[in-house]
């Protein structure tokens, strides 16, 4: 008779193929995403070994890092070695029979919306893609893990993967939100305290009644920056939030099968007096709207705050501040508010979602871009540009000046035509603010949709409790 | 995959916390659809000016580091995004093992797959290494996997741990695909199991 067992402990379990006599564990995957970045020498591997590709029906590919996100895209890309990973991903996809969403596809987008949109993202299951943000996955209650490509090539060719078991991490967040406060910030908090190594060798589950009341868009942002904190997976037990989005998904259960599912995720939670190698809690009351001043994930600040003196750290991250200060081209004491940008960038696996884009649309509202901003706006699918479009969101944009493009990854990592020049200053959504991320010497400012609209339509940082929306 | 059982070579001081997978690789070189030839771009950034000309301040530019086999490193190596290119483009320069008091998880997976040895040691026995380390070119370090120890150009010894099925794919350069498919019946069987547990995945 097993003892109370977490959430992860349960997921790892009843995907448990055999624990081998030299010491490896084998886990079943239930599914597979594929992007053209990682997959290219994993599938060449599997062809030089003469091996098969052994579940295709649980493999599922889309193109998104190297994607311009301008129109004519699906006819030609520019850049020489951008078009031949996406026609390799093409080709790929094709000959070994994938589940393949091109980029002419109106579902095509980043692999991390594409996955939850089309119903392949469910409670239990276990996911891993050859990306570090496949923990956004872990929203629904599913252990997703991010691979590399040496493990693409294992789990096309066995549908398993070798792993020792992570600890467990339990981070709770109680309390009401604050007005002006997102899951973006929660997130940003929690790097904020326990540090970009504070969950390496962790899966972490958030639980509390702040995470209760996420809607799904909000908990797959937190769940997607958990890589941030280190962790191996970051996941949200399902409930009925869980269950209303997925129901009527084109890859979700139906009929008989939706309920005998309904059964068996309604026993994922964490039982009670499970153990937990380490807990953390925050009050949701003590979060403000957060931005990095830096360029690792955990150097942030509230809004409210000041670019810290590098004197302020102990040990070598006190060498890492004065490092990432000088990249930044900041001084200390600065107030947040005085920190003037040169783009506003909203997307990325991060916060691309509908609700990403009405949160940030509802700050826009009858106000144009700061002069001399670039503004871009780039949806996480074609859908869900879609549905933006049909909701008015993009005439709110368009309308104030910004960029509405097509779906991708787009600046968040400058991997396709979207990037910084060097000096560049960047007010964005998504989730690394490394030194080059978003383009070499480029800056990069982490914050939610929000806080990214209110910056853009300032010119600089703005905390965006002070900006009074106008009602629709 | 190459085997990894003993190295004596130069080790390069990083002391740098949070040396990121973006710094080891910038994006830039993500497009190829090798897993060769990586090495010359590894740490670009850090490594070349924007006219594509060495900095002469960064560590593996320095004459007495320009063969180093080994890096030791600041807390958190090789955090951020899961790309194998990292560990490609380590491997590539002619680095097969890395030493910090810390590695992000994906990283420290992806170097075992690739003949590269991550060593997690204390902060104490770390910073004894960096010292070593930044003695240069005639300090010489020795990796002994069989026997775990790390010892300095001085002699001193530091054991360290390693799990027993990654010590063996690495003495042996396995490839555990070929390991994973000998088991392909459990395989099978789990997965009749599971279609009769959970059908609708």
């Amino acid at each position: 008779m097993p003892g109370p067992r977490t959430l992860y402990d349960k997921i790892w379990q009843d995907h448990l193929v055999g624990t081998q006599d030299d010491g490896g564990t084998l886990i079943y995957i239930d599914r597979h995403l594929v992007h053209e970045v990682t997959s290219p020498q994993a599938f060449e591997g599997l062809r030089a070994a003469g091996r098969k590709l052994r579940s295709p029906e649980r493999t599922i590919a889309v193109p998104d890092h190297n994607l311009p996100t301008t129109e004519g895209r699906e006819t030609h890309i520019e850049d020489d070695q951008s078009r031949v990973q996406v026609d390799l991903l093409d080709r790929n996809a094709r000959e070994f029979g994938l589940h393949y969403y091109p980029v002419a596809d109106v579902r095509q987008g980043i692999v991390h919306v594409v996955g939850p949109e089309q119903g392949w993202t469910l409670p239990g299951t276990t996911i891993v893609c050859g990306d570090s943000h496949t923990a956004t996955h872990g929203a629904f209650g599913a252990l997703a893990q991010g691979i590399g490509t040496s493990e693409i090539e294992h789990v096309m060719a066995t549908q398993t993967l070798l792993q020792s078991k992570s600890r467990n991490m339990r981070v709770e967040v109680s309390g009401p939100l604050p007005r002006g406060v997102t899951a973006k910030d929660i997130a940003l908090t929690i790097i904020g305290r326990i540090g970009t190594a504070g969950g390496t060798g962790h899966v972490i589950e958030y639980c509390g009644d702040t995470i209760r009341a996420l809607s799904m868009e909000g908990r797959m942002t937190l769940c997607n920056m958990s890589i941030e904190a280190g962790a191996r997976a970051g996941m949200i037990a399902p409930d009925e939030t869980t269950f209303a989005y997925l129901k009527g998904r084109p890859h979700a259960p139906k009929g008989a099968q939706w309920e005998m599912a309904l059964a068996y995720w309604r026993g994922l939670q964490s039982d009670p007096g499970a153990r937990w190698d380490r807990e953390i809690s925050i009050d949701a009351a003590e979060i403000v709207p957060t931005v990095t001043w830096g360029t690792s994930p955990e150097d942030t600040a509230p809004i409210t705050g000041a670019v810290p003196d590098p004197e302020r750290f102990e040990g070598p991250k006190r060498e890492a501040a004065r490092r990432a200060l000088d990249y930044m081209g900041l001084t200390p004491g600065t107030p947040m508010e005085e920190v003037a940008i040169d783009v506003a960038f909203i997307g990325s696996c991060t916060n691309s979602r509908i609700e990403d884009l009405r949160a940030a649309a509802e700050v826009v509202r009858g106000r144009r871009l700061a002069p001399g901003v670039r503004g871009m706006v780039v949806p996480g699918s074609g859908l869900v540009r879609a549905q933006a479009e049909q909701e008015g969101l993009a005439r709110i944009f368009t309308e104030a000046g910004f960029e509405w493009r097509l779906a991708g990854c787009s600046m968040c990592l400058g991997m396709n035509p979207d990037r910084l020049e060097p000096g560049e200053r960047c007010a964005a959504t998504s989730n690394r603010n490394f030194e080059g991320r978003q383009g070499r010497g480029g800056r990069t400012h982490l914050m939610s949709p929000a806080m990214v609209a209110a910056a853009a339509i300032t010119g600089r940082l703005t905390d965006v409790r002070k900006l009074e929306t106008v009602a629709s | 995959m190459d085997k990894f059982e003993k190295l004596t070579g130069i080790a390069a001081p990083m002391p740098l916390v949070n040396i990121d997978t973006d710094m080891i690789i910038p994006k830039q070189f993500l497009k190829t659809i090798k897993r060769s030839g990586l090495g010359v771009n590894l740490f670009d950034e850090m490594r070349y000016d924007r006219d594509g000309k060495e900095n002469p301040d960064f560590v593996l530019n320095k004459p007495q580091y320009r063969e180093a086999q080994i890096i030791v490193a600041g807390d958190n190596f090789g955090c951020g995004s899961s790309r194998e290119h990292a560990p490609w483009a380590i491997k590539d320069f002619g680095i097969s093992c890395v030493i910090s008091t810390s590695f992000a998880d994906i990283f420290f997976n992806n170097c075992f797959k690739n003949g590269i040895l991550p060593i997690v040691l204390p902060k104490e026995a770390v910073d004894v290494l960096m010292k070593d380390a930044e003695k240069g070119a005639n300090a010489r370090m020795t990796v002994d996997l069989p026997a775990q120890t790390v010892t300095t150009s001085d002699g001193e010894v530091f054991h360290f741990e390693v799990d027993s099925f990654k010590k063996h794919c690495l003495l042996n350069g396995l490839d555990d695909i070929g390991l994973t498919l000998e088991k392909a019946a459990s395989i099978d069987a789990f997965e009749a199991k599971a279609a009769a547990a959970r059908p609708w995945v």
